[in-house]
């Protein structure tokens, strides 16, 4: 696993002596196999975030995990636009946890979500490739006995224009390192003088997932390693009561059975025999509190809780007589169920402890938090705790949690020998943490203009921050995402909230409370404007007046999907628009129902204004990624719980959209500039459901007031 | 022992008959290109070929597989580079690239028996989930992949 180490020479010397894999885990996929050519010369280490080869390969660190959504490509990019790199010469692997800890956070932020990869590290990054790109001018400059300022970087070479001399950067890598650099700031590009940034960029991880190169979290093959497969208590929460080993143990191929918290583990040499033998494995569960739960008394519960008042998140209660006050009122309630993320990587973690080292290999979303997991499960200090970042089959967020490292280092403890843990499909979905359930009320006031005189909102969320005791003041912020920090001016709000709990556990899943508070909002908007008469994109514009940024989406939007076009019968458009992490994404979804209620997903264009662009051709993936998990969702997601046990377990009985379900997707940008640099892994999605959903009542006249449509009856005419 | 022949090199393995085919590939011959994803063939990531017929090898015992001659994405082109291969990257296909195997070698297939598909054939033999939702390009590529052919046949 360690190949394209060897030969790389690095001249951060007291990093050798942390031994082994020192600097980052390089995956030797990425680079598939390293080139053969032998240069003469040293590469070095400019930076904790690049090293520059001797031939002038740039690698560069990426500290953000890749779970489809391209940082892999985005963050070298932003590097190398300072860095003024060849960009045919930039290759990228991740950064290490276990550097990270030595060096007190030398890479900043490692854990990705909240669409933040580009958000948050883009300063430091450009940081990072100008500090270099002066190192190597300044190299440059004293080889040459010249002014720095007479020397300019320029694709991966320092260039002297008058002597008419250059040096490729490999050549100078060595002294750049130790070059001292002058006091005070680098500069920074501003936008209009980006060369890289903005271009449409094919992603760096590629080459390798075509070929079969590329390894994820469940490639990794250790000498002697073993395999475990994992059951859980049906009921999350519950415990082991029993097991009987003797069952399964004279099976070919069984080294044992580990119980876990919760949970039994078997270990066999092939992942295969390890899974039959465990669902052979006789078990017994004490279900413990969860052992009645019933999504369908919970989802009564969640919307009988919307009629009680909750914990006022945003607005004022004077509202209330607003809405009482106006010429009539609009009320309806919405409600969700839970999901599952459904990666289609299932969870897995390859660990081995070994002579006072722990190490774990797997995709993740935060390395760092999972080194200290690494740690608190082996009992090994956490400076010899490594965390070998492999490719991720999916993520969603529900990466981000780590109960799987915590089990497989359990595992790997226990039989003294490396084991790669892989969760089953069904456990996968079973054993998960999942998009909660959630309901909703609104209410709101037309005056006689049909205008928007007054607006309530009741959330009820099984809270996903309450149990890390940030749910300060009964409001957890993931909850109201898209409803207390909505845009739209309604004159007096209140926007209330309440949390409602079940045993299942809540989490991160793609775009958080957005996903379902977007979708009931952005249907309820649609609900006014039918009530109002009106066109539902004249009434957003009328309630987004003042927000030019969200006027221009709409505007571009409306002549890209042209807004109000015919269509034959049986087909209409329905439109959404959600601003989310940083980004404002319109989209316009054109559906047909069949008389019978058949529904077929024609076109979804949507319009974005991300502020500036890093990778434009990653935006457009980004986006259409969003509106295919999100229509999934919409159209077919729901976990049914029974006597405490989520009921579904595999893709026939969760189903997900396909390609013949999937539309034609177009994607256009509108982008405000400025300072605005905003998210992109997230915003697509949350205006895909509503905008469907608002087709589909253009068409049936049917409003779809819960999830998932697959659930209702469209039939129309 | 059975006698199993993979991207052309023989093997001989003394394994349980049951035991499917993405197993022995996996665990047994260190293919991990091959994925596991749902072990009841409802999602195709586990795709290869037995004698250039798309199979689903999660479900595909080692007693089933007989004589067949079995190719995985390792085999398909000895530097990555078969047509669709190539397709792939010029549409920048693959997001977190976990079903992509199984993508390309159910599009390697449907080539063979409809070198210029349509839409509706491409939507009947693509039937394999991608949760990053890259259907779009998929579609493009394998269009892609299709007319480069027809070029280098014309």
């Amino acid at each position: 696993m360690s190949s394209g180490l060897t030969r790389r020479r690095f001249l951060a010397a007291s990093l050798t002596a942390a031994g082994g894999l020192l600097l980052s885990f390089r995956l030797p996929a990425l680079g598939r196999a390293p080139a053969s050519v032998e240069v003469d010369g040293e590469g070095a280490e400019i930076n904790a975030w690049l090293a520059i080869e001797a031939d002038g390969s740039v690698v560069i660190r990426v500290a953000q995990s890749d779970m489809g959504q391209g940082v892999f490509t985005a963050m070298p990019m932003i590097v190398a636009e300072e860095l003024e790199a060849d960009w045919s010469q930039v290759s990228a692997e991740y950064a290490s946890a276990n550097r990270q800890l030595r060096e007190d956070g030398v890479y900043q932020r490692m854990a990705t979500g909240g669409s933040r990869a580009v958000r948050h590290s883009r300063p430091y990054l450009q940081r990072a490739g100008a500090e270099a790109r002066e190192r190597l001018r300044h190299a440059a400059a004293q080889r040459w006995q010249v002014d720095a300022a007479s020397c300019e970087a320029r694709s991966g070479r320092i260039h002297h224009a008058r002597s008419g001399r250059s040096l490729g950067y490999g050549e100078l890598a060595a002294a750049a390192a130790t070059v001292s650099l002058p006091q005070g700031a680098v500069a920074i590009k501003s936008p209009d003088q980006f060369r890289l940034l903005g271009t449409p960029t094919r992603r760096l991880d590629v080459p390798a997932k075509v070929d079969g190169s590329a390894v994820f979290g469940s490639d990794v093959r250790l000498p002697g390693m073993v395999y475990a497969a994992v059951a859980h208590c049906p009921v999350i929460g519950g415990e082991l009561a029993g097991h009987d080993f003797a069952a399964i143990q004279e099976r070919p191929g069984i080294i044992a059975a580990v119980p876990l918290p919760g949970a039994i583990a078997v270990v066999a040499d092939g992942y295969w025999p390890a899974q039959q033998a465990l669902e052979a494995l006789p078990v017994r569960w004490k279900p413990g509190a969860g052992a009645g739960g019933d999504s369908v008394r919970w989802r009564q519960a969640f919307r009988a809780a919307l009629g009680q008042s909750g914990v006022v998140a945003a607005g004022d209660r004077g509202a209330l007589a607003a809405i009482d006050a106006a010429s009539r009122q609009v009320e309806a309630d919405y409600d969700v169920p839970y999901l599952a993320h459904a990666c289609m990587e299932p969870m897995n973690c390859t660990a081995r402890i070994d002579a006072g080292r722990a190490e774990v290999w797997i995709g993740v979303q935060n390395p760092d938090a999972v080194l200290q997991v690494v740690a608190e499960e082996s009992g090994v200090a956490p400076a010899h705790c490594h965390v070998h970042s492999c490719h991720l089959g999916g993520g969603f967020g529900r990466r981000a949690q780590p109960d799987v490292v915590r089990e497989a280092v359990r595992i790997a403890r226990a039989v003294g020998r490396p084991v790669q843990l892989i969760w089953s499909r069904e456990q996968d979905m079973r054993a998960g943490w999942y998009r909660p359930m959630a309901a909703f009320r609104f209410r709101a006031g037309l005056d006689d203009a049909g205008r928007v005189a007054g607006f309530y909102n009741h959330s009820v969320t099984h809270s996903i921050m309450a149990p890390m005791g940030a749910a300060k003041g009964g409001i957890d912020g993931t909850s109201v995402q898209g409803l207390s920090d909505s845009p739209y001016a309604f004159g007096q709000r209140l926007i209330e909230h309440t949390i409602r709990d079940t045993h299942l556990s809540a989490w991160f899943w793609r775009s958080v409370g957005y996903s379902q508070n977007a979708w009931a909002m952005e249907s309820f908007i649609d609900e006014l404007a039918g009530a109002a008469g009106r066109d539902p994109l004249e009434l957003r514009r009328e309630l987004l007046a003042g927000r030019g940024d969200f006027l221009r989406v709409l505007d571009v939007l409306a002549e890209k999907a042209g807004w109000g076009r015919t269509l034959p019968p049986g087909s209409a458009q329905g439109l959404a628009i959600v601003e989310s992490y940083g980004t404002i994404v319109g989209q316009v979804a054109e559906v047909t129902v069949s008389k019978a209620g058949a529904l077929r997903l024609d076109r979804v264009v949507s319009v974005v204004d991300c502020g500036h662009t890093v990778n434009p051709l990653t935006i457009e993936e980004q986006i259409e990624s969003g509106i295919v998990y999100g229509l999934s969702a919409a159209l077919y997601g729901k976990l049914t719980v029974v006597d405490g046990a989520v009921q579904e377990g595999n893709f026939d009985r969760y189903p997900v959209l396909r390609l013949r379900d999937t539309p034609v997707m177009e994607t256009h940008l509108a982008l405000s500039g400025g300072d605005k640099w905003g998210g992109i892994g997230e915003p697509g999605l949350p205006p895909a459901a509503p905008a469907v959903c608002n087709a589909v009542f253009r068409v049936t006249g049917r409003r779809i007031r819960s999830l998932p449509l697959a659930d209702h009856d469209l039939s129309w005419g | 022992m059975i006698k199993l022949t993979v991207n052309g090199s023989q093997h001989e393995l003394a394994l349980n008959p049951d035991t499917p085919l993405l197993w022995v590939l996996r665990d047994h011959l260190a293919l991990t290109g091959t994925k596991y994803g749902c072990g009841i063939a409802a999602c195709g990531a586990c795709t290869v070929h037995l004698d250039g017929r798309p199979v689903r090898s999660c479900v595909l015992p080692l007693r089933a597989v007989g004589s067949a001659g079995i190719t995985t994405i390792e085999g398909l082109a000895e530097h990555g580079d078969h047509p669709v291969q190539q397709a792939w990257i010029a549409e920048d296909v693959p997001q977190c690239g976990y079903c992509q195997s199984g993508q390309i070698m159910t599009a390697v297939a449907l080539l063979r028996d409809r070198p210029d598909p349509s839409d509706a054939e491409i939507d009947a033999a693509m039937d394999v989930l991608c949760r990053c939702g890259a259907y779009q390009r998929i579609r493009r590529a394998v269009h892609r992949a299709a007319a480069a052919a027809g070029e280098r046949d014309a």
